[in-house]
């Protein structure tokens, strides 16, 4: 069992091992796809294992609960990591024919094994100073990433993104080093026990703000976004994916777990400012991203405005809104990578991301369009696919909780999202080509177009069977509410 | 001590913080080091100071002596160095690297992915 729930960890890390070792190109690529494909199954697995026997826990190191380093699995944690595994594994597909041959000498794959290790270890991780180291990895993972090739603006977007990144990394280690002094532990399981005696509620405040800061410019939350404009449309559009999908999310996870394993003892307070922090999220974003006319960027503010979905859920903090963040997250990674992955199409064919030099791909290519339009349409939340009901629960939710204003500015935001959807439509896939585009002559690369249909495939499935998507929310959402399953599991698991 | 160090790390945030919004990019990694070590130093205080008492068992005992120092406080404080040197470093070398191609020293220059 312990294996099973080690092999997120240890899979990409003995792949990026191999990786650096063996050189041989076609050798190499077949390693790293197969590596990728693993992780996939692996995940799998602990996703089936935790929806049928629970909360899976272990410790390593030999000590038991809160001494050791816990690794632990619940509904939530599973789910992200299955959602990573299959982002990782497309990713990968569409990389083998988009990445340049200097990129993929240069340790491309390897390096994005190394992300995916400090992803899945930070969903895993049972404590907090782990959560810190995992959040290092993947950030220093994902520094390399972003300026592996050296071009000018990806070096200008770079070193906004690793200044603010240091800086919440350092205040997040603050936290931690403040909260153990507080209550001797930094084990989340012993915490929430912990914690919820609250022994000094105004320090416990401070930390909890800390905390809110430190994920809230991981996860670019409203006024600590300004590192991810500059910073996501200038790598390769393939790590772009994989950014927009899983990086941010990972700062989403961090909040919906501490805030709703560690700090629910000022839910008013803390959950109130997380409920406005939402709402000016979502405004901020979606007006970033009216006003640019460049593909990449449009996607990249939109990453913004839905982080604030994901907050609004957690803020309400009733088990429908948890249950439709939790829905928002899925949808969202599926959707956000494969509306890059489709933006990396269209620059294929036409050599461009700029919209006003885009134009008449509907005419030249009609699978492309077809293929941009269903993540789009869900992004916007168009009524048989995913974002729809993502949003309708929430908006339910919201009134559930009487928060009109959110209420109002979550349907605001929906229909400004469709607004810039349709004006990426109209610009790079309706009009007029503004010159002759080289598409007829260039060929759309199967490998390419593979995995972006897939994930086109699963929004579609996930809108399908939006029912069974929102029960296993549901459950995901109770078990966040209800502590006892988490903390019962870690102090169960054997050392 | 505590309220010596307190003052310490006060003032290293302070001078960090500082140093960050010179917005040159020498004085940011100045600025970001010193941060850095402000925050080391914190976690370090925060758990508490002991002096002379080291966390071992005695002979035939069971457990450690009550008082002791925090042995946790001061692995999380070495990780948490190797850390942040390691991030600095390539810091570092990004801005070099940015620096010779674009040919900027202050933070304001870089404004050509944000138009």
């Amino acid at each position: 069992m312990s294996l099973l729930l080690l092999s997120p960890i240890v899979i990409p890390l003995t792949t990026a091992a191999l990786g650096l070792v063996v050189r041989q190109r076609w050798v190499h690529q077949a390693l790293m796809l197969a590596g990728a494909f693993a992780l996939l199954g692996s995940t799998l697995l602990l996703f089936l294992r935790v929806l049928g026997e629970g909360t899976q826990a272990v410790q390593l190191g030999g000590w038991p609960a809160p001494f050791g380093i816990t690794l632990v699995a619940d509904l939530l944690s599973a789910l992200m990591l299955l959602v990573t595994g299959l982002i990782g594994l497309a990713t990968f597909i569409y990389s083998v024919q988009s990445v340049d041959s200097e990129r993929k000498a240069h340790g491309f794959y390897p390096l994005l094994h190394a992300l995916l290790m400090g992803v899945c270890g930070a969903f895993l991780a049972g404590d907090l100073f782990n959560l810190y180291v995992w959040f290092e990895v993947l950030l220093i993972s994902s520094f390399v990433l972003l300026s592996l090739g050296s071009e000018r603006p990806q070096l200008e977007g770079a070193v906004k993104y690793v200044a603010l990144n240091l800086l919440s990394s350092l205040l997040f280690l603050a936290a931690a080093g403040l909260l153990y002094g507080m209550v001797g532990t930094l084990n989340l399981a012993d915490l929430a026990v912990k914690l919820r005696q609250a022994p000094q509620p105004g320090l416990l405040l401070t930390v909890a703000t800390l905390l809110l800061g430190a994920f809230g410019i991981k996860a670019a939350a409203f006024p600590l976004f300004f590192w991810l404009p500059p910073a996501y449309h200038t790598p390769h559009i393939a790590v772009s994916a994989v950014f927009a999908g899983l990086l941010t999310k990972v700062g989403v996870y961090a909040l919906i777990r501490v805030f709703t394993l560690l700090f629910v003892q000022d839910v008013g307070f803390t959950h109130g400012v997380l409920l406005a922090m939402a709402g000016l999220t979502m405004i901020t974003g979606v007006l970033g991203a009216a006003s640019q006319m460049e593909f990449r960027r449009i996607l990249a503010f939109h990453i913004i405005s839905q982080i604030g979905y994901m907050l609004m859920g957690l803020g309400l903090f009733t088990a429908t809104g948890l249950a439709g963040s939790v829905f928002y997250v899925v949808h969202h990674i599926l959707v956000k990578t494969n509306l890059f992955l489709v933006a990396g199409l269209a620059a294929r064919l036409t050599g461009t991301y700029e919209l006003k030099a885009l134009g008449g791909l509907y005419r030249s290519r009609p699978a492309l369009a077809l293929l941009f339009l269903v993540p789009a349409f869900a992004l916007a939340g168009m009524p048989p696919l995913s974002g729809f009901f993502a949003k309708l629960v929430l908006l339910r939710a919201g009134l559930e909780q009487e928060q009109y204003l959110v209420v109002g500015t979550a349907a605001v935001v929906s229909v400004l999202t469709l607004f810039s959807m349709t004006k990426v439509w109209a610009e790079a896939f309706w009009k007029e080509p503004p010159h002759e585009l080289p598409t007829a002559s260039r060929s759309l690369p199967l490998g390419m177009a593979v995995p972006s249909s897939i994930l086109a495939l699963l929004t579609c499935m996930l809108g399908l069977f939006a029912e069974q998507g929102m029960v296993l929310s549901t459950r995901v959402a109770e078990e966040l509410l209800s502590i006892e399953g988490y903390v019962a599991a870690v102090r169960r698991a054997s050392p | 001590m505590e309220s010596l160090l307190a003052l310490v790390i006060g003032g290293l945030y302070a001078t960090g913080l500082y140093m960050i919004l010179r917005r040159n990019i020498v004085k940011l990694v100045i600025g970001l080091a010193l941060l850095a070590h402000a925050t080391n130093l914190l976690v370090f205080t925060s758990v508490g100071l002991t002096r002379g008492r080291a966390p071992l068992v005695p002979e035939g005992a069971e457990t450690t002596a009550p008082g002791v120092a925090d042995p946790l406080a001061q692995a999380l404080v070495l990780t948490a160095i190797v850390i942040s040197f390691g991030l600095l470093v390539f810091m570092v070398v990004l801005l070099y690297r940015a620096h010779q191609s674009i040919r900027f020293s202050e933070l304001d220059e870089l404004r050509n992915t944000e138009r």
